[in-house]
């Protein structure tokens, strides 16, 4: 009972047993349900499920999109990040609301609504179409949306680290002679590394797992715009249920063996944060 | 059965009993578990449905309505949303909640018509005045049309699309072969495969893409009727004969003690009043008497049965659009 706690806070144990029960709850059991369900399926049929030429065109199309997506993110949520934190304009505050948006809004609408922006008759495509830029139903409108679904990711994760540099530092370094170039490279850059993996993890993840938005924009043609999910739809439909959950697997095992490997990146970049 | 194991399971049952919140038989719900389209239809037959029964049997009956993608539907009920009845858009996906045991014995033969109080088909949808020159299935695969229709994989609209298609040539002379050339074909013509139908009518109406949507009639009919005159409806001489089947969901009556109720609600469709509704809504009736009546909404074809271009929707299904079938082959790259 009268246990000698070190900590200014109590309560290890029983955050600990929440944190553990609402990991449990929330996210190994269905995870769990998803692997038993794709065993039930012979080694031949979870193989024939997930590994044809249909399939792989659709792993490597749905992880290439998020792969550009997420990258186009961190360059555009920077630029924005940037903007929102370092001036002062009228109208910021909107500006910095309007970020949020695509996480409320129904990712279906986001889809509908690109897809009536870009296609020939559209207020964008009427005149991109002419110039050959296909905008909707193409990989490129799977990369359009996904970059409106993940910049949220990219600012708010950047944003609070930037607030925290001073501006100070980059005048420090300008008259020390660093050139506008190098100040950024070397001083402003590194201590945003790790915020900048963190906003592209979040943001390639939250790709891979989108489906409601990119149905209504990628056409869905076999082999060119077809993501995994509209495979585990399809699969769906015809009432297998083992064979759609094996792509599922496929997609979890691939998603988690990257996010490790971003996590590990990020880790990393944080030493040489610390280091700089 | 033990002293101990009767008093609990009594127990059980009065408890049961006292939080039921049905008030003895005066009162009844009933869940209709649906398709997309079909909201506006079912609500009509409900309002007819429920004052009929309440004269008939002196019992209250609510109708509740559920719709969503039809197989989508099936899974709900299969995973254990309790339907009284269901009335899914294909035989596929009541066939699967029949194999789960929920739905029992040779269900298609217990109602009038082998279940269908209705039926449907497919038609095509064209821009004002037919600028291709849209007329019968082989226009469709003419250079430059552009044919909108829902994925066969994920949509019963889509499915329906494609065996359309293959019956139009099959039946009227062509081989296999020419079948699978024909498909090929059309489907290269296919600029979006929307995943059901109700995007596929966006894709076309309001997207303004292609010159030729292949719909389910009564969508055909609500679409060209809502366009105002910037599309008009075009019949095939021959198309395919969709059978939503109506099936009581056994599993669910027997447990809330529903049947006698919605084995009345089903058996209503096929009265003359009900036939009437359905008609209303460009769905065409099972009464030759009713279609007649409104043979001007329903203009002739000839509509082709499943069995005539497989065993029945299983086997059509397996051939052509499930996994490895011929519609997988038509995207093959090379």
């Amino acid at each position: 009972m009268a246990r000698l706690n070190r900590r200014v806070l109590p309560g290890f144990g029983l955050s600990l047993g929440y944190t553990l029960f609402y990991l449990t709850v929330l996210v190994l059991l269905p995870i769990l349900a998803c692997f038993s369900k794709a065993a039930s399926l012979s080694l031949g049929e979870f193989r024939a499920a997930v590994w044809t030429e249909r399939t792989r065109a659709a792993y490597a199309l749905t992880f290439g999109t998020s792969l550009v997506a997420a990258t186009v993110n961190v360059l555009l949520g920077l630029l924005v990040a940037w903007v929102l934190v370092r001036y002062r304009f009228p109208g910021r505050r909107l500006m910095d609301s309007l970020i949020d948006l695509p996480l409320a809004l129904p990712t279906a609408v986001g889809g509908l609504v690109y897809a009536s922006l870009y296609v020939k008759k559209g207020w964008l495509g009427r005149y991109l179409v002419p110039l050959g830029i296909q905008a909707a139903y193409s990989r490129l409108a799977i990369v359009l949306v996904l970059v409106f679904i993940g910049l949220p990711f990219v600012v708010r994760t950047v944003q609070p680290v930037l607030e925290d540099l001073d501006a100070e530092t980059e005048e420090a370094a300008a008259s020390l002679g660093a050139t506008r170039w190098q100040s950024f490279r070397r001083v402003i850059l590194p201590p945003l590394y790790p915020a900048l993996v963190t906003g592209f993890a979040l943001a390639f993840a939250r790709s891979l797992g989108e489906y409601g938005s990119v149905v209504f924009v990628s056409g869905n043609m076999p082999y060119k715009t077809e993501i995994a999910p509209v495979l585990i739809v399809a699969r769906l439909e015809e009432f297998a249920y083992g064979e759609a959950t094996a792509i599922a697997v496929v997609l979890l095992v691939i998603s988690f063996s990257m996010l490790v490997l971003i996590n590990l990146l990020e880790r990393w970049s944080k030493r040489g944060a610390a280091h700089a | 059965m033990t002293q101990a194991g009767r008093l609990l399971r009594a127990a059980i049952l009065a408890l049961a009993a006292a939080a039921s919140p049905v008030h003895a038989a005066d009162s009844i719900e009933l869940l209709n578990v649906s398709y997309d389209p079909t909201r506006e239809l079912w609500r009509d037959l409900n309002a007819s449905f429920a004052p009929q029964y309440l004269k008939d049997k002196g019992v209250a009956v609510t109708i509740k309505q559920s719709h969503g993608g039809s197989s989508a539907q099936a899974r709900a009920v299969i995973e254990g949303l309790e339907a009284d009845v269901v009335t899914l858009a294909s035989f596929i996906d009541t066939n699967a909640i029949a194999q789960r045991g929920l739905i029992t014995g040779d269900w298609a033969k217990r109602l009038p018509n082998n279940s269908l109080p209705y039926t449907s088909t497919i038609v095509f949808v064209v821009r004002k005045g037919n600028p291709k020159g849209i007329k019968d299935w082989p226009d469709l695969v003419k250079p430059g049309v552009e044919v909108i229709t829902p994925n066969p994989k994920t949509s019963g609209n889509g499915y329906l699309s494609f065996l359309s298609a293959w019956g139009s040539v099959v039946l009227r002379g062509g081989s296999r072969k020419d079948a699978i050339d024909y498909v090929t074909k059309l489907y290269k013509q296919v600029p979006v495969l929307d995943s059901g139908a109700r995007g596929a009518a966006t894709t076309f109406v309001q997207r303004g893409i292609g010159d030729v949507h292949l719909a389910w009639e009564n969508e055909a009919r609500l679409e060209v009727q809502e366009a105002r005159g910037d599309l008009d409806i075009v019949y095939p001489p021959i198309s395919i004969r969709a059978e939503p089947h109506v099936a009581v969901v056994d599993a669910s009556v027997d447990r809330k003690k529903t049947r006698a109720a919605a084995e009345a609600y089903l058996k209503y469709l096929y009265t003359d009043a009900a036939q009437e509704i359905i008609a209303k809504h460009f769905y065409r009736p099972a009464s030759d008497a009713v279609l007649k009546r409104h043979a001007a909404s329903f203009p002739a074809l000839r509509l082709f049965s499943i069995k005539e271009i497989a065993l029945d929707f299983p086997d059509a299904h397996k051939q052509f659009i499930a996994e490895g079938g011929v519609f997988d082959r038509i995207y093959k790259p090379r």
